[in-house]
């Protein structure tokens, strides 16, 4: 069976707040130089999921990773080779830069009909930057095939996907006919590491780059958007917390309970 | 689509009855239909839509449609699709809103992309530029680090709200609307991915999304006993429920059901208390509209202490007791 996983290189979501730094100039945050970049972590979730597959049936199943950006940190970006999936497809262009959910799910369709054989596309239910969770969806409907989004746990049996969705009280079972596009939530279960003999190995994979050109499109990126930004922006927070104190916290306790009752709010 | 008119709200239905979300949408989209004097219109999908429609209307709408089919007991995107499509197409609204839940959030971008046009998700503020009639969609981005406003000139313009940031409108019974079957024959052999199950999870007590009060626990609860115990206790006797944030279910001590967070429950209780928990921007995305957020933490630069309105720094075991046992005074 062909998999395909779509990663994105990301600002490290779990960096503090004051880490996030308004580029006002184009529309968008950055971070400093020392806080790496990272793949989005659920994305990583939806390696996780491509290679429980593969686990089953090692030489059967292949996973291939696509990512999309510009600038990517060749170590960030191979992760995904390092934790046991077999081929790195970069999208690598200034050009692929700026763009929105439609701009991003259509340069990452055009690359899955690219690489022709797919059973299974996976990918993270959203991305830490925008948190746009349209991707996904996006690829299914540009390629005509089915989707689940949020899945915990997907299994392949007798030739259908089998998926439990997560919902807001609980969960469905869904089974869908393949080929189908999934989308992974934190849910599944944290990622495997990579090993040291899968670092090894991605240390000498090289990934195949692909241009816009090579996939057949000439709208990438900021060109290809559907929606504009307006403004993007940093609230001001006021951060008047009032801290109670005492010698002893559990006279402060104390104080901070008789607080909520002047406040009103017990 | 220079003829786009109207708002439609892709409305749900929850128990039998109109759910809060789809009266949230209705309220924003009642302000912004009368902006713009257009009509608001709200469509309806299920096994039996019932009373839910007058309550759409009682919610805001001028005229709410019905589509109703056996095939439509559960929300499967193959058969959804095929009404959400129908119905843009035919009724052609200027704008599309939808919750932000589980059932928006997966029919939105594929509705959008079938149309040709890009969903803007999980807005929490809708306005109306006045020159060009577009919708501006504000939403949190970089995990709650930043906000965005986003607008577009392909119609219609699609949206998702995030619950809880849309105030509905008081709901009167006197308010007059049509309601209109939107007939569909839903082709189920184009269900390509069909539920076999649906399993729910519900923690007894007080449902998250109802409570007054939630007292949540993070990672420096260090495992899962607290949650049942001190945590536990404190909710109860403030009737509230108990949440978490996101490591204390990714470390499985407590139910997914209960993550507070972007990805997880979004929620505004009047009280909010924050134990343990560091106050990432991905957390306070779902509980920043609470009334009043209490920090107990012992780390004093934890961000929970730039959103509190008021906070004890130390450690929880020692404060949580005094605090519940003090709170214990004050409401018997």
């Amino acid at each position: 069976m062909n998999m395909i996983v779509c990663c994105k290189q990301v600002l490290d979501p779990e960096a503090a707040p004051a880490t996030f730094k308004l580029d006002a100039a184009n529309n968008r945050m950055v971070q400093p130089p020392e806080v790496k970049p990272v793949i989005n972590p659920y994305d990583e979730q939806a390696v996780e999921a491509a290679l429980r597959i593969k686990d089953t049936d090692k030489a059967a199943h292949k996973v291939t990773v696509i990512t999309l950006g510009n600038n990517l940190i060749r170590d960030v970006v191979k992760k995904p080779l390092s934790m046991g999936a077999d081929e790195l497809i970069l999208l690598e262009d200034a050009a692929f830069e700026g763009g929105d959910g439609f701009a991003v799910a259509s340069a990452l369709a055009a690359a899955i009909k690219k690489v022709g054989q797919f059973d299974l596309i996976f990918c993270g239910r959203q991305e830490s930057e925008w948190d746009d969770g349209q991707v996904g969806s996006g690829i299914a409907e540009i390629l005509g095939v089915p989707s689940v989004t949020v899945a915990k746990k997907v299994e392949v049996a007798g030739g259908q996907v089998k998926v439990e969705r997560v919902t807001a009280d609980g969960f469905q079972k869904l089974e869908a006919s393949m080929p189908c596009l999934i989308t992974v939530s934190n849910e599944l279960g944290e990622a495997r590491y990579a090993t040291l003999k899968g670092i090894m190995a991605a240390s000498k994979k090289q990934p195949i780059v692909w241009k816009p050109a090579d996939i057949g499109l000439d709208k990438v990126g900021a060109a290809a958007r559907k929606t504009k930004v307006v403004k993007l922006f940093q609230p001001v927070k006021e951060g008047k917390c009032e801290i109670i104190s005492d010698d002893d916290l559990k006279v402060a306790a104390g104080k901070l309970a008789d607080k909520l009752r002047e406040y009103k709010v017990i | 689509m220079a003829d786009n008119k109207g708002i439609l709200v892709v409305g749900e239905i929850a128990e039998g009855k109109l759910a809060p979300i789809t009266a949230e949408a209705l309220g924003a989209g009642r302000r912004l239909a009368d902006e713009l004097k257009e009509e608001l219109s709200c469509i309806l999908i299920g096994d039996k839509v019932g009373d839910a429609a007058k309550a759409a209307v009682a919610a805001g709408a001028d005229k709410v449609y019905t589509t109703e089919d056996a095939a439509l007991k559960d929300y499967e995107n193959d058969a959804y699709m095929q009404v959400a499509e129908k119905a843009a197409k035919d009724l052609a609204p200027r704008i599309i809103l939808l919750g932000q839940t589980s059932m928006g959030r997966d029919l939105a971008p594929r509705l959008a992309f079938r149309l040709g046009v890009s969903a803007v998700m999980d807005c929490l503020e809708l306005a109306i530029d006045g020159a060009t009639k577009q919708l501006l969609c504000t939403r949190p981005v970089y995990g709650g680090n930043a906000k965005a406003t986003f607008s577009s000139e392909a119609l219609p313009q699609i949206a998702t709200v995030r619950q809880k940031a849309m105030s509905p409108l008081a709901p009167d019974a006197g308010r007059q609307g049509q309601i209109a079957a939107f007939p569909v024959a839903i082709d189920a052999g184009k269900v390509r991915a069909k539920v076999l199950e649906t399993v729910k999870e519900e923690v007894a007590g007080v449902k998250l999304e109802d409570a007054g009060a939630v007292v949540a626990g993070g990672r420096g609860m260090g495992g899962p006993e607290p949650f049942t115990k001190e945590l536990a206790e404190l909710a109860k006797i403030l009737k509230g429920a108990v949440g978490a944030s996101r490591p204390p279910c990714d470390n499985k001590w407590v139910p997914d059901t209960i993550q507070i967070g972007l990805t997880g429950k979004i929620i505004a209780p009047e009280l909010y208390i924050a134990v343990a928990l560091s106050g990432s921007s991905q957390h306070m995305s779902g509980c920043s509209g609470s009334k009043c957020i209490v920090a107990i933490n012992k780390d004093p630069e934890a961000n929970i202490f730039k959103e509190a309105r008021v906070g004890v720094v130390g450690d929880w075991k020692v404060i949580l007791p005094a605090f519940t046992q003090r709170i214990k005074e004050l409401t018997q």
